[in-house]
Parts: structure tokens; C-alpha cells; sequence
């Protein structure tokens, strides 16, 4: 028995121990708005997730030093780590919904898919800003989520642009050879099906290159298929530790690096650092500021880093996955306040929230107002688009940092939003009662 | 179909013998650094009987100390030094907090310690380190870095890093230390003593205590080297934890009691699967690397249940 008791005790502290570790406990007042992160600092892909945690977490941090908060009422934040595992972070969306969150945003396309039928149950709407299920920019059936400022396939469409431009022509595609190397999950595949019918419609042929989790430290197979099909252009989904490991395959087989573009999650400056000389040319879309040359950059420095109350190393700041961060929590920022301004409350819920986000419109005066003017393209988002198919820039790696390397690309919208109308109903369809749309259009 | 899977894959290497030579060499990399992980693995099975689940993180935590210990202002070779004495530290504390109140326990018991050992070291190495990845410190190890490259005709080309090279070298002298380690020396010989049969070994006076410190002392040096060659090929990060377990495959083909064993499952590993993914995975969609060195190591175990190399065991009703 006494055995016995010991071990309920051991465990019951090692559930506390870890309990306490895995979420900052917050004390959700009345008069505040509560915002959980979902966050991964741990695993295979702490090494983008740190960064973007901290944008995250600073942007926020600083409304609360240097404003109080949004609108006079202060945002408890609270992070959840979920190292991107689905499983993990269903259970942070469980453990924190309660608490009165407002909007989530997973950071993993994986964790995204199952949040997605959730949201309109529990009405609390979801941001998978720049990633997740594309379908989901389609606002008449998936009301409760937000893809602002694209989706994969507007990206995908804008590579493909890029690429043609490069060529003198999307015509001048034909014949030509693109691989795609991508992570072997719902991240990397989501693209495809619009790669593909680019492939088609321009007659470019599209190479393969999945990569799976247990291989992203290890693609010497991957690379030597490349330096075997010789494609002209290679286009990357990566992720993680998966980044890195390809710049550097893409260095040892001589690949032409001004040929390789990664997505705006495959643009870090660890990514492209990891390749050392050799991946000078290395390109990458990207939809947020590059640098650290923003008022509202230089408040987080001052009111949140340097005060000692963010993780963040001073040096980082201006990355492009902070700056990512920061943009993302900049949404959430504008969310709440719109939220705020249409309902005339100060404490918001996620319903109310829901409409904050479709009435969003974060023009270049708002982008000035908040110290961020160039930090990102002007974003608007409507009840029927959910992402708004913004556009999209190349940046270029100069061995010591990113450089923008092209005007701001629009996505090829006459191409992707029918697929993603007929996406959303397909979807809709296979996870069939789908609920109508029944809430209010603010707009 | 039966071109592509009988002739195909055989024409491609007659007509492009630069790029076949490029995968054998690449294969046989790939299979020094999985025999090298699964060195670490045999190490401690065949002392103990333990299945060291925590040999992944030690290979992650033996990296990240070395790098870490550079990044505070510690000199290269220092750093080497100072990382040598701590997993010496690491695996004196493993024997006394986990392997020795659990002598004499069933296996299950010491394979789920480990299990908890790799969590400890997770957690503890990201308090100690943080979670983002760091560049191996190959220079200042005095390693080489860059490459030699072999023209062949007007396309041909063959491609040899040296830092594959020298991973191919190091691999080389750590197998032969080991070998003249458990062959030639007293502690050596005790080792296989215990290997054996633990009760056996206590009756002539063998510690056991000392020979698994010594065991997971070794593990953790051979954990050391594979840190820094796949750190070097990619970055220190504990993504490499899920590398590590490409060696169980070559654990299953090899023996989890044998050194040759790991070598050779190692290589056997290395070159099936990058021979199978280049010429044909293709043709199922790419990506079979992951499960086709299971499969590989299955059709060896259909005849050789116990390895290549394992001890064939045989117990009387």
C-alpha cells in the first residue's frame, strides 16, 4: 500500500511538474482578453518555431507594456507548446479553450485540419496565417477560419509566375523540368494538386522529391535524384530541420542556387546561413519586412526585450521568421481592435473576434499608424475570402542576409480561387452534415 | 512494368556509371554513420542486455555540449575534451541513478529507464542549450570541409566531400579501437565476461558496476563522433534524435550483440537503400527510404533470425 502511495504521489507531481511546464499558468481576469500560443521551442521543428514564438509572443508582450493592451484592456497571453505534433496540440486547444481564447493559431497545417472542424463548434475562430487547409479561404463555408494573407496555392501560383518571369514568359515554360522537394506531410503536400494543374496548363513537367519527418537530416537520396533528373528550377516546402539539410544537399551536388526557391516558411536566415557560401543566391517568396528597421520593431526592443521579459535574443530580431512572428500577432492586434470598435466592448469573445477578423483591413495608413509601414503588403479581408490572395515578394540570400529581390507578385487569383471554391465544397462534402453558413457578414 | 523494375534501373547504371559510382558512395557513407549509431547500440546491449533507447539523444546532447561549450569562449580542442569528461560524467551518474538499482530487474524494466533517460536528456538539454539548431564547430575541429570533384567524360562527375571522408576514416579507427579494446585488454575481456553471463562474471570477481560505466562511457564517445559527422552533413539540432533511429534496422540485420555486425548491417543498409530509392523508388512515388531498409533487413531475417552476425540461441525445454 505504502508503495502504491508513493507512486500516486510521484506521479501526481510529475503531472503537476509537467502540467506547469507545458503552459504558463494565467490567471484569465474579467477584464482582459485572453490569446493562447500554440507554440513549439522543443523538437525536430524548434528551430522555425522558436522564432516565430517569439515574434509572437513579443508584438503582443509590447501592446501590453507600451499601450496597456488594446483598447484600455490588457491580453493574457499564454503559450502552449505543442512541439508540432497534432495530437499535442488538440490537447492545448482543449486545455486553453475554456479559458475564454479568442482566435488559435497552430502553426502546422497538421494541427490546423484538426482544429477546422472545432472552430464553429466551440466559436472560436482559427488563423492559419499563410498556411493550412487553402480551401479555407472560401468564407462562405468555412466562416470561423482565416488564411490571411494567402494560401499555399497563391503561393504556389506565385513561384510558378516568378519562374516564368525568369524564363521571359510563363509560355516559355513548356518543356521545362521543376522539381518540387517538399516535406512529406499535410504541409508539403497541400500544394501539389495546384502545382499540377500549372504543370498542365503551361506544360512544364513537375518532379517529385517528397521528403519524410525521419528523413530531413538526411536527403542525399532526394538531392542525387535531383543531380540525376537535372530540373531547371527546384521549388522547396520545407520546414524545420528540414531547411537547412536541403540548402546544404543543394550546395554539395552544385546546384544552381538562384534556381532554388523556397516558400515563406523555408526563408529563415538559419536556413540559408546553414549553407555557407555556396547558398549566396538562395531565393525565398516571403509576405513579411525584412530587417529590423521598424518603429514598431525597435518598441519590442525597447519596451519587451531589453526590459527582460521575452526569450528573445536582441540579435534576432528582424529575422524573417520573427518578423513573421510579429505580422502574425499583428493580425491578431487588428483583429481585436476591429473586434472591439464593431461590438463597442472592450472584452471580446471568440464570436466577436470572428467578425473583427472578417472586417479586418489593415491598409498602408494602419501599417504606418502601428510603426510597420512596408512590414507587409496591405491586407484586406472580406467574408467571402478569407485569405485575400495578397501579394507575395522574392527575397535573396547574400550570404549574410536576405535582400529583396523582386516587386511584390500578385498570386494567379483567376486560376486558384475556383479551385479553392471547388476545393471548399468538396470538402464540405466529405465531412458531410457540413454546417451552412449562418453568421453575420460584418462587411 | 517489368522493364522498369528487371532492365531499367540496370541500363541507367551502364549509361550513367559516374552517378552510379555518386549513389555507391554516397550508400557507403550513409552506412558508415547508421554502423556508427548502431555501434553505440551494440556497445551497451551486449554488456547488458539493455536496449539503449537514449543513444539518439546522447548522440543530440554529446553534439550540443561540444558546440556549446565552443559557443561560451572554449577553444575547439578544450571543448573535445571537456565534452569526452562529460559524457564520462553522464554515464557514471547512468550507472549509479539508473543501472544499478535495477540490476537483476527484467529487461522490459532497464528498456523503459532508458526511455525515461531520453526524456531527462531532452528536457535537460534544452534548459542547458535552448532548442534552436547549431552549426557543427567542423573547422575548428580541424576537420575538412570542402570537396573533390571527378570529371569523367564531357557529363560525368563524381563528387566526394571530404568531411565524408574523413567520417569514413573516423569510423575506421573507432572500430578498431573497439575491437582491440574488447579483444586485446583486461577490461576488455571482462566486459564479454559480463556479456556472457552476469552472474558468471560476479563469481570470478567482475565488477559490474565498472563495466557498465566503462560501457556507456564508450557509448558515449562513440555518440560523440556520430554527433559531429551528422552534425557536420546537417546541423546539431534534436532532429537527430529521429536519425538515430535508422539503426535499428541495421541492429536487426546486423545482431544487436556484434560489432562486425553493425558494420556490415550498417553498409548492407546504407547501399540497399539508396540503391532502392535512386533506381527504384521512382516508381512507387519516391520516398521508400524510410521503410525499405526495414524490409531489407526482414528478408535477411527470414534466413538468419538471429542477424548476420547475432549469437544463435538455442535454449532446452
Amino acid at each position: 500500500m505504502k508503495t502504491i502511495m508513493q507512486l500516486a504521489l510521484g506521479t501526481a507531481v510529475a503531472l503537476g511538474v509537467g502540467l506547469s511546464g507545458a503552459m504558463t499558468t494565467v490567471a484569465q481576469a474579467e477584464d482582459s482578453n485572453y490569446v493562447p500560443l500554440l507554440t513549439y521551442r522543443t523538437g525536430p521543428f524548434a528551430a522555425s518555431g522558436i522564432h516565430i514564438a517569439n515574434g509572437m509572443h513579443d508584438y503582443l508582450k509590447m501592446l501590453n507594456e507600451r499601450d496597456g493592451g488594446i483598447g484600455g484592456v490588457k491580453l493574457e497571453l499564454e503559450e502552449c507548446e505543442t512541439g508540432y505534433n497534432a495530437q499535442k496540440g488538440v490537447e492545448c486547444y482543449e486545455a486553453t479553450k475554456g479559458k475564454g481564447a479568442l482566435v488559435y493559431n497552430p502553426y502546422s497545417t497538421g494541427i490546423t485540419l484538426q482544429l477546422i472542424p472545432k472552430a464553429g463548434v466551440d466559436k472560436i475562430p482559427v488563423l492559419s496565417m499563410g498556411y493550412g487547409l487553402s480551401a479555407a479561404a472560401d468564407g462562405s463555408v468555412f466562416p470561423w477560419v482565416f488564411n490571411v494573407p494567402d494560401t499555399y496555392w497563391d503561393g504556389a501560383s506565385v513561384v510558378i509566375k516568378y519562374i516564368g518571369e525568369q524564363e521571359g514568359g510563363l509560355e516559355n515554360l513548356k518543356g521545362k523540368k521543376i522539381g518540387y522537394i517538399f516535406l512529406d506531410a499535410g504541409y508539403g503536400r497541400e500544394p501539389i494538386p495546384l502545382l499540377e494543374q500549372l504543370a498542365e496548363k503551361y506544360g512544364f513537367e513537375l518532379l517529385q522529391y517528397p521528403v519524410g519527418v525521419k528523413e530531413m537530416q538526411n536527403q542525399s537520396s532526394q538531392w542525387l535524384n535531383v543531380r540525376r533528373d537535372r530540373p531547371d528550377y527546384m521549388v522547396m516546402w520545407g520546414w524545420g530541420a528540414m531547411n537547412p539539410t536541403a540548402i546544404k544537399e543543394a550546395v554539395k551536388i552544385r546546384f544552381p542556387m538562384n534556381k532554388f526557391i523556397g516558400v515563406w516558411w523555408s526563408a529563415g536566415d538559419d536556413d540559408a546561413a546553414a549553407g555557407g557560401d555556396g547558398a549566396k543566391g538562395y531565393k525565398a517568396m516571403n509576405f513579411s519586412g525584412v530587417g529590423s528597421d521598424f518603429p514598431a520593431l525597435d518598441d519590442i526592443k525597447k519596451h519587451v526585450v531589453d526590459a527582460g521579459l521575452s526569450s528573445t535574443d536582441a540579435g534576432t530580431i528582424g529575422g524573417t521568421l520573427y518578423n513573421r512572428g510579429v505580422l502574425n500577432s499583428v493580425i491578431i492586434a487588428e483583429g481585436i481592435r476591429t473586434a472591439q470598435e464593431l461590438t463597442g466592448k472592450k472584452v471580446i469573445t471568440g464570436e466577436d473576434m470572428r467578425m473583427g477578423l472578417e472586417a479586418l483591413n489593415l491598409d498602408e495608413a494602419r501599417l504606418e499608424e502601428l510603426g510597420l509601414k512596408g512590414f507587409a503588403h496591405p491586407m484586406k479581408v472580406t467574408c467571402e475570402d478569407h485569405a485575400g490572395s495578397h501579394p507575395v515578394f522574392i527575397q535573396e540570400w547574400d550570404g549574410k542576409t536576405w535582400r529583396q529581390a523582386s516587386g511584390w507578385i500578385e498570386p494567379m487569383t483567376d486560376l486558384v480561387r475556383p479551385m479553392l471554391e471547388k476545393a471548399a465544397a468538396e470538402y464540405a462534402e466529405k465531412n458531410a452534415p457540413w454546417p451552412a453558413r449562418t453568421e453575420p457578414c460584418p462587411n | 512494368m517489368l522493364y522498369d523494375i528487371f532492365i531499367d534501373p540496370f541500363v541507367q547504371m551502364y549509361e550513367m556509371p559516374d552517378f552510379f559510382l555518386q549513389v555507391l558512395w554516397e550508400g557507403f557513407v550513409a552506412g558508415i554513420l547508421y554502423a556508427l549509431i548502431a555501434l553505440g547500440f551494440v556497445l551497451i546491449f551486449k554488456a547488458s542486455g539493455v536496449f539503449n533507447f537514449a543513444q539518439g539523444i546522447m548522440v543530440v546532447f554529446a553534439g550540443l555540449t561540444l558546440v556549446g561549450l565552443h559557443e561560451n569562449g572554449v577553444p575547439a580542442y578544450v571543448a573535445l575534451l571537456l565534452t569526452i569528461g562529460v559524457m564520462g560524467v553522464l554515464a557514471y551518474g547512468v550507472e549509479r541513478v539508473v543501472m544499478r538499482p535495477l540490476v537483476n530487474q527484467p529487461d522490459i524494466i532497464l528498456l523503459m529507464a532508458t526511455i525515461g533517460l531520453t526524456y531527462f536528456l531532452i528536457g535537460f538539454g534544452e534548459f542547458v542549450f535552448g532548442g534552436e539548431p547549431k552549426q557543427m564547430i567542423t573547422e575548428e575541429l580541424g576537420l575538412p570541409t570542402g570537396s573533390t570533384a571527378f570529371e569523367f567524360g564531357e557529363r560525368g562527375l563524381v563528387i566526394l566531400q571530404h568531411i565524408d571522408i574523413a567520417a569514413a576514416v573516423i569510423a575506421v579507427i573507432m572500430v578498431a579501437s573497439l575491437g582491440i579494446f574488447f579483444n586485446k585488454t583486461r577490461i576488455g575481456r571482462a566486459l564479454r565476461a559480463v556479456a556472457d553471463d552476469h552472474q558468471a562474471a560476479l563469481s570470478v570477481g567482475i565488477s559490474l558496476n565498472q563495466i557498465w560505466a566503462i560501457v556507456w562511457f564508450a557509448a558515449g564517445l562513440v555518440a560523440l563522433a556520430t554527433g559531429i559527422m551528422w552534425g557536420a552533413r546537417s546541423d546539431v539540432s534534436f532532429a537527430l534524435e529521429i536519425v538515430a533511429f535508422k539503426a535499428l534496422p541495421v541492429l536487426i540485420l546486423g545482431g544487436f550483440t556484434s560489432i562486425p555486425g553493425a558494420i556490415v548491417g550498417g553498409l548492407i543498409i546504407g547501399f540497399g537503400e539508396k540503391i532502392g530509392e535512386l533506381y527504384w523508388g521512382g516508381l512507387v512515388g519516391g520516398g521508400i527510404e524510410s521503410w525499405l531498409a526495414y524490409i531489407i533487413a526482414l528478408i535477411f531475417l527470414l534466413f538468419r533470425p538471429q542477424g548476420l552476425f547475432g549469437e544463435r540461441i538455442i535454449e532446452r525445454i
